[in-house]
């Protein structure tokens, strides 16, 4: 069964010491580099871009288009900017993966940023993960340490500079102006587009931003080729990916496998749903994409499999919740998170997700009527589409799709006078002996 | 004057609601479908500052984006530019529009206190207005199925003494923050914290110091920001507004006067895009308070034989001022001095009484250091320019590749011009290159280049400048350059020699209108030189005198001189403040040393006091008149108040007149102008202009200076007047003048390392004490001091500008 894994990023994590230079030099680490330097910029865009990568980081824009984007004509600085600023509820990829294998990232950085003819490229990782800072920041200075950073890297007369930057505690900087907005030091809100940022982003100067998993395949395509990478995954959504799945699974963790693995085959892998319990409800991508049930087990898990079953598949967050789990207790908390992190900038997002939490708050104590629901999908329908950024989108995608398919249990709430569940059943210790 | 060229722009035609509409290239689709009658409401939106598309409130349809594809999520028109063939349905005729709108609206609500029945704004509240027109009756946030908990805030915050906010009304749309950041170049204010509790905030001891903060209150489309001054005093519906024009300097803004019963409650930005676009000053929106003060002169007076003032009516006083006038004139004759603060109509009626009713060119408006080289530099570059006429203008300052500002700090002594200088800098396309001694404030701002220049030296450093200056070039000249020697001949050379344009600009709002009106010795009204026979004759046939005075008059230096010399006999004299003039000490002797005095003010003054006869006149807001800006554009205005006891200057005068034997022809403000525009202006088509100097009194003026030996502690003295200061005008109210920027001598860090935090300047005049701030580019052996701001002044209680003072610690002095 295992034989579905196709290991490229997550390969060496199991090595002794793998986040040190000479565990990945040892693996032929750093070796894609020189390919790389013996191509020319623009057949490292064309490689990536024959390989069919889409951003890893959730809307799957095509990566080689977004680097040819870059105006070359620009007297400006080029920058890139790699985000890793992973705050989504449930997705948990680009921190074990810049935990177990940073110079993968590194090295994936470099080639990058010499694709696109920039000098200076940027690390923006989530300020609350400070070990993945330091790990990084190691990584990158054994780097420099090894000739790989720099001037005159390995002899090709490229220079690059590699700065890891630590974020300051907002979600909202994963979105991308806004993390360029909070690079400059300013106040992480999105920015309005046009410009884009390939034309004016860090510093109005022309910038690729990209997901750390994206940046972290460039290397293994330049070595192995775009076709090697495009016979993994399905015809329009190639490659390998991480999936990682969290929540009431045997054996939670990130498994890397070709998009278009279904989450049956993935739950085989993870051992299965907790003992004794049933798959009640799941993430494809983490909580901003709707929701899916025990329905949706064989629909691929690429991006336009989710999207035909109504879901986004996002950045592959697979939250798994068995049948002890409210649905409306569940879709508060991501709210609550929605609400908190919200950045205050638009109307619908900030004022939206403030109702929205008050809304599901009464629901879940067994207060109000059904006309409430209504009303909570017309508020969603007042928010999705309406922000200034996916921020206030995704607050909505919870409170819809939970309505879709477990309206009955909204239901059961308001004629049982309160939640019906017992939210201990659904903790990791529920049935052992909790004394205090 | 002509319009300004139309600028050939190309064209986009796009359809809304059904109707097709063309409008230039860029244009936002919220304004261009005001072109087809639909307002799409709005609230981030403001026409003058940068898109941000943040509130969300102006979504549309737009089901083809002139590309044949259509939009799948309604767009924020207020940041969508048209395209050509775009097609945009907005809540008229898409359901989708007005759902989306409904719904942001709805939302905007739920954390809004809904106050209206006790907050400033309401009644004239877009939030409130649009709340009616694209909201729905009925909460369904709070009604009686969900009782939806509102976010609260302690009320409410000071951002500054004069700047309040009321957090829970806010609906963060940011026009005020980026107004400060944008606009004004102060960005005190930032938004703080964030989802709903993301606010407007101030950095801890750092508030919102702006001389542009009242501009925040009125673009708030809540009533999230109210000032001190206005807070809770009236309704919007209890007010009447009228338009007025600023009268605090020379920059014409268009304003607003609101008042109720008589009373004046606030003052706002009018709307004028070729003058002062949407904003002006915080002096010009909250300095109005000196109208209505205790010491407003109501009723004339006369010195009686006991020595004392007392009231008389109008006619005694028109029949005792003109008997003592009548014995001045035959005892020398008689001085005018106008003061600055004149309306072009009341400037005109002094001029023609002192040449008619007088018989003298004695006659100045500039109550403060003047030189006879200024005048000729009126004479000859300044009267009858304007928009049309060659002037220089606002327009042309955005146009400029090169603004040059000589002895002007614009944003301390004319605000209108440091916005627009401003907005041109930030378009990237207008350098500013100023010729002062320190970069201010407001240089850094402009990221002006500053050539370091101590006072006096600016006609070698304007020289040393002339080689970058060309056509596309403007230069500003203030009118502290009068007592800079040689100054204004070298900008009108230089002007000449490059191409560069040239304008003058004075500080008070009446300056320039008195130049127009002929209040100088050497000017009649419209231009005409004195000393030009023609120009004589033509004025005194439309006068219908036999002839008018033919010797150029004294200057207010030459009459405050006469003056104390026994050779003038009488002065009149109207809204001059001693502390202005050149020589203070010399200006009150001459008041006092006057055989007889007839005073003209709005309120009591220390003239006043010495006067034999006094005159109540009316403040800007009582009469019609018109100011003349620094463009030379007429900036007309109507009463706001009626007030009947309450007349200009030009009726008292005219009764002065009628009792002499020498009617004035006028006794309104209608007929002034009426007369005014018959005469006309100087047509100077049919004669060369002799240059320089029409009066030919004065000489080639030299530029050496007094170099005064670098003795120890021997400095220069660089000063002007702070926008805030002790201005009588700015009297009356506190929060206004708790903005004021803390008095503070600038010295070199050398100076401040000698003499310490505290310094002690000495002149001839006297001594000021006052703490000593760093100025890490101030000119060597060169001190900056505010003119207004501490004791009576500059003039008064130190020395003349540019003159050499010693410096010393004051040591454990702190005054």
């Amino acid at each position: 069964m295992t034989d579905v894994l196709t290991p490229v990023l997550t390969d060496i994590w199991d090595a002794e010491q793998a986040w040190k230079l000479a565990t990945y030099a040892e693996r032929g680490g750093y070796a894609a580099l020189d390919a790389a330097f013996a191509m020319s910029p623009d057949d490292i865009i064309t490689a990536v871009k024959d390989s069919g990568l889409r951003g890893r980081g959730g809307a799957g824009f095509p990566t080689g288009m977004k680097w040819s984007f870059i105006p070359q004509d620009n007297p400006k600085p080029k920058y890139l900017v790699v985000n890793a600023d992973e705050s989504e509820p449930g997705t948990c990829k680009d921190i074990p993966l810049m935990m177990g294998n940073p110079h993968v990232l590194v090295e994936g950085v470099i080639i990058s940023s010499y694709a696109i003819r920039a000098n200076k490229a940027f690390i923006y990782i989530r300020g609350e993960v400070v070990h993945v800072i330091r790990r990084v920041q190691a990584a990158v200075e054994e780097a420099y340490a090894a000739g790989h950073l720099g001037k005159d890297i390995h002899g090709s007369g490229y220079d690059l500079d590699v700065v890891v930057h630590a974020g300051a505690g907002a979600y909202i900087c994963g979105e991308e102006t806004a993390l360029l907005e909070g690079l400059e030091g300013r106040r992480g809100q999105p920015r309005l587009r046009p410009p884009f940022p390939a034309v004016a982003g860090l510093y109005a100067s022309p910038t690729v931003i990209n997901n750390v998993e994206s940046i972290a395949s460039v290397p293994a395509i330049v070595k192995n080729g775009a076709a090697w990478f495009g016979a993994m995954g399905t015809e329009k959504s190639k490659g390998h990916g991480i999936f990682s799945l969290s929540g009431h699974v045997r054996k939670p963790g990130q498994y890397e496998a070709p998009l278009g693995i279904t989450l049956r085959e993935l739950l085989d892998l993870a051992g299965g749903v907790r003992e004794g319990h049933q798959l009640k409800f799941w993430t494809p991508g983490g909580s901003s994409t709707p929701l899916f049930t025990d329905q949706h087990l064989d629909v691929p898990l690429d991006f336009e499999g989710v999207a035909g079953a109504g879901s986004m598949l996002g950045t592959r967050a697979l939250q798994i919740f068995d049948d002890t789990v409210c649905v409306v207790r569940a879709v508060l908390r991501w709210t609550e998170f929605y609400q908190h992190e919200s950045c205050g900038k638009c109307t619908p997002c900030r004022e939206g997700t403030w109702w929205l939490a008050q809304a599901l708050t009464r629901l879940e104590n067994g207060q109000g009527s059904e006309a409430d629901l209504d009303q909570l999908i017309d508020q969603c329908d007042n928010i999705l589409g309406r922000a200034f950024c996916a921020l206030g989108d995704g607050a909505t995608s919870p409170v819809t799709s939970s309505i879709q398919y477990f309206r009955e249990e909204y239901l059961a709430h308001l004629s049982h006078g309160g939640c019906p569940f017992d939210p201990a059943r659904s903790t990791a210790w529920a049935g052992t002996e909790v004394s205090a | 004057m002509s319009a300004p060229e139309i600028e050939k722009t190309d064209l986009v035609t796009v359809t809304i609601d059904g109707v097709q509409v063309s409008v230039p290239k860029d244009t936002l689709v919220i304004r261009a479908a005001e072109q087809v009658g639909v307002q799409i409401p709005r609230f981030c939106d403001h026409p003058l500052l940068a898109p941000v598309g943040a509130c969300r409130q102006c979504l549309v349809d737009v089901p083809d984006a002139g590309n044949g594809r259509g939009f799948p999520k309604p767009q924020a028109s207020c940041t969508l530019p048209v395209a050509e063939g775009m097609v945009v349905s907005t809540q008229v005729s898409s359901p989708v529009a007005d759902k989306a709108q409904q719904g942001v609206m709805e939302l905007l609500l739920i954390n809004h206190p809904l106050d209206c029945p006790v907050c400033d704004k309401g009644g004239e509240c877009p939030l409130q207005n649009q709340a009616m027109s694209n909201g729905r009756g009925e909460s369904r946030f709070s009604d009686d199925r969900n009782r939806g908990v509102k976010r609260t805030f302690p009320k409410p915050i000071n951002l500054s003494p004069m700047v309040l906010l009321d957090r829970e009304r806010c609906i963060v749309c940011q026009r005020c923050t980026r107004f400060a950041d944008e606009i004004a170049g102060d960005p005190f204010i930032a938004l703080v914290e964030r989802g709903v509790q993301q606010q407007i905030g101030i950095a801890e001891d750092a508030p919102f110091l702006s001389y542009f903060s009242g501009n925040v209150i009125q673009i708030c489309p809540v009533g999230a920001l109210t000032s001190e001054q206005y807070r809770f005093r009236s309704r919007p519906f209890d007010l009447v507004s009228t338009p007025g024009v600023a009268e605090h300097d020379a920059c014409g803004s268009a304003i607003r006067v609101d008042h109720r019963r008589g009373t004046v409650l606030r003052r706002q930005a009018g709307d004028d895009p070729a003058v002062n676009e949407e904003w002006i000053s915080d002096k010009d929106r909250f300095a109005f308070a000196y109208a209505q003060a205790d010491d407003r002169l109501t009723y004339p007076q006369v010195r009686d034989e006991d020595g004392a003032l007392r009231p008389a009516s109008w006619p005694e006083a028109f029949t005792v001022a003109a008997r003592g006038l009548a014995a001045a004139k035959a005892a020398g004759g008689v001085g005018v001095l106008t003061g600055g603060r004149l309306s072009a109509e009341d400037a005109y009626a002094y001029a023609k009484l002192a040449r008619v009713a007088l018989d003298t060119n004695d006659i100045d408006f500039r109550a403060r250091p003047l030189s006879a080289e200024e005048a000729d530099f009126l004479a000859s570059h300044v009267v009858l320019t304007g928009p049309g006429a060659g002037g220089v203008t606002y327009a042309d300052l955005e146009s400029a590749a090169t603004v040059v500002l000589v002895g002007l700090e614009p944003e301390d002594e004319a605000a209108a011009i440091f916005l627009r200088l401003r907005k041109s800098v930030r378009a990237g396309g207008t350098e500013v290159i100023s010729l002062a001694p320190f970069t201010t404030r407001g240089l850094a701002k402009l990221g002006a280049r500053l050539v370091p220049t101590a006072p006096g030296d600016e006609p070698a450093a304007l020289r040393a400048l002339a080689g970058e200056l060309d056509a596309t070039a403007v230069l500003l000249v203030g009118e502290r350059l009068a007592v800079v020697p040689g100054a204004l001949s070298a900008a009108a050379e230089i002007a000449a020699a490059t191409g560069a344009r040239l304008a003058w600009v004075p500080r008070r709002a009446g300056d320039r209108g008195a130049i127009e009106a002929g209040c100088l010795p050497t000017l009649l009204p419209g231009g005409r030189p004195v000393a030009d026979a023609g120009a004589r004759v033509d004025v005194a046939a439309a006068w219908g005198v036999d002839a008018l005075p033919a010797t150029p008059g004294r200057d207010a230096d030459g009459i405050v001189a006469a003056l104390v010399a026994g050779a003038l006999g009488g002065l009149v004299v109207g809204g001059v403040d001693p502390d202005d003039t050149a020589d203070p000490a010399a200006t009150r002797a001459a008041i006092d040393a006057a055989g007889f005095v007839v005073a003209l003010d709005v309120r009591r003054t220390e003239v006043t006091d010495r006067a034999d006869v006094v005159f109540p006149v009316a403040p800007t807001t009582d009469k019609s008149g018109t100011f003349v800006n620094w463009e030379g554009r007429l900036r007309p205005w109507e009463a706001a108040l009626r007030n009947p006891a309450s007349l200009p200057e030009l009726r008292a005068l005219a009764g002065i007149a009628d009792e002499l034997g020498a009617s004035l022809g006028f006794r309104t403000v209608d007929e002034v102008r009426a007369e005014m525009a018959q005469l006309g202006p100087w047509d100077r088509t049919d004669r060369e202009r002799s240059e320089p100097g029409l009066s030919g009194t004065t000489k080639p003026p030299s530029e050496a200076r007094d170099d005064a030996v670098r003795a120890d502690g021997a400095v220069r003295l660089a000063t002007w007047k702070q926008l805030l200061d002790n201005g009588s005008l700015q009297e009356g109210d506190k929060y206004l003048k708790a903005t004021a920027r803390t008095p503070v001598a600038l010295v070199t860090p050398d100076a401040y390392d000698r003499y310490g935090p505290t310094v002690t300047l000495t002149g001839d005049r006297g001594s000021m004490t006052l703490p000593a701030e760093i100025c890490d580019d101030l000119v060597d052996g060169v001190v900056w001091v505010p003119a207004n701001s501490v004791g009576n002044g500059v003039l008064a209680d130190l020395a003349s500008p540019g003159t050499t003072v010693t410096i010393a610690g004051a040591e454990g002095v702190h005054g």
